[in-house]
């Protein structure tokens, strides 16, 4: 646990605290990992027992419907999908500012992704554990979940390619593949830093395993720098692909509500969009509770919320056009879809999610609200509610009312339904929890090149620009 | 600072790492093997409470498939015998043999036989008899050579792959109706020329042979 001091904490919008030293960094993100278990945070302790208990849950709900089946779910013609895939959606939506931050903040040289980009990939990877369970734990027969995969079965039959469904399998297999990769590339100096550090036995041989061998020799460093980019490179498109291809789930179906070439951006931006707001609700907490205030500053919650906006912005946009398509087709289906959804019997779902996505946001032109740590993580809060019910809307609100009156129905959520949701937040917690405790949630390898290029030549072009706002130490 | 690992665990790192790489491979390369031999217990004699020899019955008495399989030309199960159907014979031929005592019991008692299954499809899998000995699918196609088995066990894996062969192909394997129940019917070296015309005779659609739900309604 990092030393507080009391009293009130400098804030800063530069891209790290003024004065920073490579020791210094160490010092406030190595010291709670390497801390003994008797000296593990009482917070700590609480916020892993809640999850633990929340896995306990899930794993629970697991058992029960590998014994029972489908049938626990709500899930029933029409609506054949709805929760599992709802909360696959919202999962592997998350991910995405991980990736985002971490790959394509990266290529665009962005000084601020650099401490936030760890425990955003580990975000990443979590949210995509919890997306990618989804669809397995939905299938009839979880246990032969391999037969999406093309490998030389014995029903004579491949993958069919053409639907969606297998462009998931791949989507999320190669996301997970490459976000954990790019991750554990990342994490190696640092392991290695902490492989020094440590004191136990236990704690060397622990990170001294991770860290490969790592030496920091220049060679060493030459390589490690072009791997981190070229992965950067691979990372990058995955932002854009993966989601998109979740989209074209519902955008080649003929459903009504479903069938939009808008999809795949719309789905991207709300993404990042949802991505961001967890981002925020993971990194205000923690960097009051490890101290990190001058390594997460002011400047990153400004700009995670300004992206927040941007893209909640891109996402309202799509709710209007789709409701504007909907009429400029003279399609009847779709005008009834548009109909519905604002006015029908889930219309409330539809005004809870402008509610959330669009006049929730609104604060976030204000740099006093963008600047509020409260603020944001409320914001974020709502935000990330609201992405849930995007996609409620999108899946059950559109299914309800197809083409034929005759096969209309209704969808209500049983107990398992939200079990196995509140105890995915305890399979992405607990782990969330695991990470912050034995891993350096900061890249300090990055943090310390970043405090290097600070003191010597400033750490940020925005700085010499707009010196008032940036450069000043302290607000 | 002292070392933490000895200088040995570079290798046993490297080795580690293909030691990994190999077992994965090996594993890709294993398992489908496995699943199209061992797994499909192809050959392997299922034992029976009464040592009913398939081959003294057909092939050296003379019985026709249908004495005993009666529904296979009209219904989905081809139906195995009833005691009622042993007694036929057995009720005046080798009365109080030991080989029989089971079918004698059977019928004193007038509980059934409780034979083990051989062919067992998956319950997502519907086969009907009747569809494929009336289009000119042999017995011996999928059963093998029944007349020379002294026991009784799986002579093709029934494994959906094997089912598509045909299914995707029927004309490598159809024969004249006349010839369904023969079990010693030789086909001729190239099956296509007659199996086309048989396709078009028995009227078959490609098309709809492979479809999803012909066998998984």
């Amino acid at each position: 646990m990092a030393v507080r001091t009391p009293g009130r904490v400098v804030e800063t919008n530069r891209v790290m605290g003024p004065g920073q030293t490579s020791g210094g960094i160490d010092d406030v993100v190595n010291t709670p990992v390497l801390v003994g278990p008797q000296r593990t945070p009482l917070w700590w302790w609480i916020g892993f027992s809640i999850s633990g208990a929340l896995l306990t849950l899930y794993l629970v709900s697991i058992v029960h419907l590998v014994t029972v089946g489908t049938g626990i779910f709500g899930n029933n013609s029409p609506v054949m999908w709805a929760m599992p895939i709802i909360n696959f959606v919202w999962w592997i939506g998350i991910g995405h500012a991980g990736t985002l931050i971490s790959a394509a903040l990266l290529l665009f040289r962005q000084p601020w992704r650099t401490s936030i980009n760890r425990f955003a990939e580990a975000m990443t990877i979590f949210a995509v554990v919890c997306a990618g369970l989804y669809p397995i734990l939905h299938l009839g027969r979880p246990w032969v979940f391999y037969w999406l995969l093309p490998y030389p079965n014995t029903h004579g039959l491949f993958p069919n390619f053409r639907s969606p469904l297998d462009w998931d399998l791949f989507a999320i297999s190669t996301y997970a593949s490459v976000s954990i990769l790019f991750w554990y590339i990342g994490l190696v100096p640092d392991l290695a830093t902490l492989r020094d550090q440590a004191k136990s036995r236990f704690q060397k041989l622990f990170y001294g395993t991770l860290c490969l061998g790592w030496t920091g020799s220049a060679r060493a460093w030459t390589r490690y720098m072009r791997a981190y980019i070229l992965l950067a490179a691979l990372s990058f498109p995955l932002v854009l692909s993966v989601h998109s291809t979740i989209a074209m789930d519902f955008a080649v179906s003929q459903v009504p509500g479903w069938n939009n070439t808008i999809m795949p951006p719309y789905f991207v931006a709300g993404a990042v969009f949802a991505g961001f707001a967890m981002v925020l609700i993971l990194g205000i907490p923690l960097r009051r509770a490890f101290g990190f205030e001058k390594i997460i500053t002011m400047r990153h919650l400004d700009n995670a919320a300004k992206l927040m906006l941007a893209t909640g912005m891109i996402v309202v946009y799509g709710y209007f056009i789709e409701i504007f398509m909907a009429w400029y087709s003279g399609v009847e289906f779709e005008v009834f879809m548009a109909y519905n959804r604002v006015f029908g019997n889930y219309g409330w779902a539809f005004w809870l999610l402008i509610l959330c996505n669009f006049v929730a946001i609104q604060p976030l032109w204000f740099r006093r609200v963008r600047q509020s740590p409260w603020a944001l993580f409320l914001i974020s809060i709502i935000v990330s509610i609201g992405m849930w019910l995007e996609r409620f809307v999108i899946i059950v609100v559109s299914l309800t009312r197809d083409f034929l009156p005759s096969s209309w129905g209704n969808y209500t959520p049983t107990f398992w339904d939200w079990s196995l949701f509140a105890g995915s937040f305890g399979l992405f917690f607990t782990l969330f929890f695991l990470f912050i405790r034995l891993l350096p949630s900061i890249a300090t390898a990055e943090m310390k090149e970043l405090a290097h290029h600070d003191a010597h030549h400033g750490s940020d072009p925005w700085e010499t620009i707009r010196p008032k706002y940036y450069g000043e130490g302290t607000r | 600072m002292p070392q933490i690992f000895p200088p040995n665990a570079n290798a046993f790192a490297k080795w580690a790492i293909l030691g990994g790489g190999a077992f994965f491979v090996a594993l890709i390369v294993a398992l489908p093997i496995y699943a199209r031999t061992m797994n499909n217990a192809v050959g392997v004699p299922v034992a029976q409470p009464v040592a009913f020899a398939h081959n003294l019955h057909t092939a050296q008495l003379g019985i026709d498939c249908r004495y005993c399989h009666t529904t296979v030309e009209v219904a989905a199960s081809a139906s195995v015998p009833p005691t009622e159907t042993c007694m036929t014979c057995h009720s005046q031929v080798r009365v109080g043999a030991p080989q029989l005592a089971a079918v004698a019991a059977s019928w004193a008692t007038d509980t059934p036989i409780a034979w083990n299954r051989v062919h067992d499809l998956p319950d997502f899998a519907y086969f009907n008899h009747s569809a494929h000995v009336n289009n000119g699918v042999g017995c011996s196609s999928c059963h093998g050579r029944i007349d020379q088995m002294a026991g009784i066990w799986k002579n093709e894996p029934l494994s959906m792959g094997w089912c598509m062969d045909c299914h995707r192909e029927p004309e490598r394997f159809l024969r004249p109706r006349s010839e369904v129940f023969n079990m010693a019917y030789e086909p001729p070296f190239d099956n296509r020329p007659l199996g086309l015309e048989l396709v078009a005779q028995y009227g078959i659609s490609h098309e709809k042979l492979y479809q999803c739900s012909v066998c998984h309604r």
